[in-house]
């Protein structure tokens, strides 16, 4: 336990860093895929393309990925760039297909009944299968908050700082308490994000635990 | 006034939904199409708001061709209640009546106090404002989508099979609502339905269509109830049926009885 007392510093610091470096890909990587889910969803050819390619890049490990983008990109090989835009690709590669598979769940009449009733091509995105796209939606993006909040541990081995470090520290140093810090706080700083998703998911659709509650009723 | 002048639909796969259909609907009057499912009849109702475009012929209102108009403008002037009500699932019911008079931009209070007096017009309670569609039974979505199709107060209300998706009681209390709303808005109203009892209930005007929205006979409900033009139209509107054909019971000259003799009523006149 002393070694936690004694660094409680570079515990805050290192969390500080992870949270940031994670939230970065887990916003960036949710955006970018609603529009590439929509597309999958909308045009039923492009479905096919579109989920192989995201499919085949989350196959490629994560270190060779971090390694590969300096020299694609033209960055220097220690920025946290490197890292941020690896775990971007990621979090896309996991939430393209979630967000078609979102943008299917939508009840076809529902939307024929926001066209009849007058909304434009993007309204009704914005006002109607956004929204209602949105409980499958957030259950993707705990998914991808998860998996990137893990993922930013790997980017200690190309120098980007994060609760990683505990990790590779504390094994060259043969320190289980550091070890076990960094599990500890990489857990708690990924339940913070799923929490923090969840809460934000209840608050902003209120409607959706009805919708779930019924279709629980109906299965039963 | 809304013309359908030879319009002709076919859908991808060979399907002649509509075939050379002609019918004026004039202001003011609650004209119903009825006919079997897949005669063409939902696709007619849908050509007047430009959900579906005609291949050949021409939808007026008020003399003009819908297709001079903008289909989203068009979609927001024209009160659409669907079956099952159509409601929005994420908004709340007072959200879902402002759909369009928020689509259109009414000012946020206006358009709520519009609201609350609609919700009183089709007998909602006030407490169910704040409600979700899904907390509500049948008849009271049916009754928010009748409201959101008033919102802007349109002349046109289009109407698909509204109370199909309630159980009979309730139905017979929405038909008969909207037969009293309908006498103080005297709205131009095309309802579409396959309940031929619907039918001769709520019609000023009525359409009986074949497949391929073949006008069979049109005219008030007396005058098909009366003078079926055919074979089809008798069956359709069951005059074969013994309960349609009454008369006098032998026994007792106020009763009147059908074919097989079982008493239907009393004769008051």
């Amino acid at each position: 336990m002393s070694w936690v007392w004694d660094n409680t510093d570079a515990i805050v610091r290192l969390t500080i860093e992870h949270v940031w470096l994670s939230t970065i890909p887990i916003v960036l990587g949710g955006l970018l895929s609603v529009p590439v889910g929509w597309l999958a969803n909308r045009f039923r050819t492009l479905r096919g393309v579109i989920l192989a390619v995201v499919g085949i890049l989350y196959t490629i490990p994560s270190l060779a990925l971090f390694v590969l983008i300096p020299p694609l990109l033209g960055l220097p090989f220690l920025s946290p760039l490197n890292v941020i835009i690896a775990l971007v690709v990621y979090a896309v590669a996991i939430m393209s297909r979630n967000a078609a598979d979102a943008f299917a769940s939508i009840d076809p009449s529902a939307l024929r009944a926001a066209t009849a009733v007058g909304y434009g091509p993007w309204q009704r995105f914005f006002q109607v299968e956004l929204p209602l796209a949105g409980p499958v939606l957030v259950a993707g993006l705990r998914v991808v908050a998860v998996s990137t909040v893990s993922l930013v541990t790997v980017g200690v081995l190309v120098g980007v700082q994060s609760l990683g470090y505990f990790f590779t520290d504390g094994f060259q140093r043969r320190i289980e308490a550091e070890i076990l810090t960094g599990i500890v706080m990489t857990v708690f700083v990924a339940a913070l994000f799923d929490a923090a998703l969840v809460l934000a998911g209840r608050l902003g659709m209120p409607w959706a635990r009805l919708a779930m509650a019924r279709a629980g009723q109906e299965v039963s | 006034m809304i013309e359908y002048r030879r319009v002709h639909k076919t859908f991808a796969g060979g399907n002649v939904a509509v075939r050379d259909f002609s019918l004026t609907i004039p202001s003011g009057s609650l004209t119903v199409l009825v006919g079997s499912s897949g005669c063409g009849k939902t696709t007619l109702l849908r050509m007047v708001n430009r959900m579906v475009e005609p291949d050949s012929g021409s939808v007026l209102i008020d003399d003009e061709d819908v297709r001079q108009r903008d289909p989203v403008t068009l979609r927001r002037s024209v009160g659409y209640v669907m079956q099952s009500g159509g409601l929005l699932p994420h908004k709340s019911v007072l959200d879902n009546i402002q759909t369009v008079s928020r689509l259109v931009g009414t000012p946020k209070e206006h358009s709520r106090q519009r609201a609350g007096e609609l919700m009183d017009l089709v007998g909602l309670d006030s407490t169910l404002a704040t409600r979700y569609p899904q907390q509500l039974s049948g008849g009271q979505q049916q009754r928010v989508g009748v409201a959101r199709a008033l919102a802007v107060d349109p002349n046109i209300l289009l109407m698909d099979e509204p109370f199909g998706a309630v159980d009979p009681v309730v139905r017979r209390d929405l038909q008969r609502e909207l037969l009293d709303i309908q006498a103080r808005l005297a709205k131009t109203v095309v309802f579409v339905t396959h309940d031929i009892d619907e039918a001769f209930l709520v019609a000023d005007q009525m359409v009986i269509l074949r497949e391929g929205a073949e006008v069979a006979q049109q005219g008030t409900p007396e005058d098909i109830l009366s003078n079926p033009a055919d074979e089809f139209v008798a069956s359709f509107v069951g005059h074969t049926t013994a309960a349609r054909r009454l008369e006098r019971s032998d026994s007792h000259p106020d009763v009147v009885v059908d074919t097989e003799g079982r008493i239907q009523g009393r004769l008051e006149r």
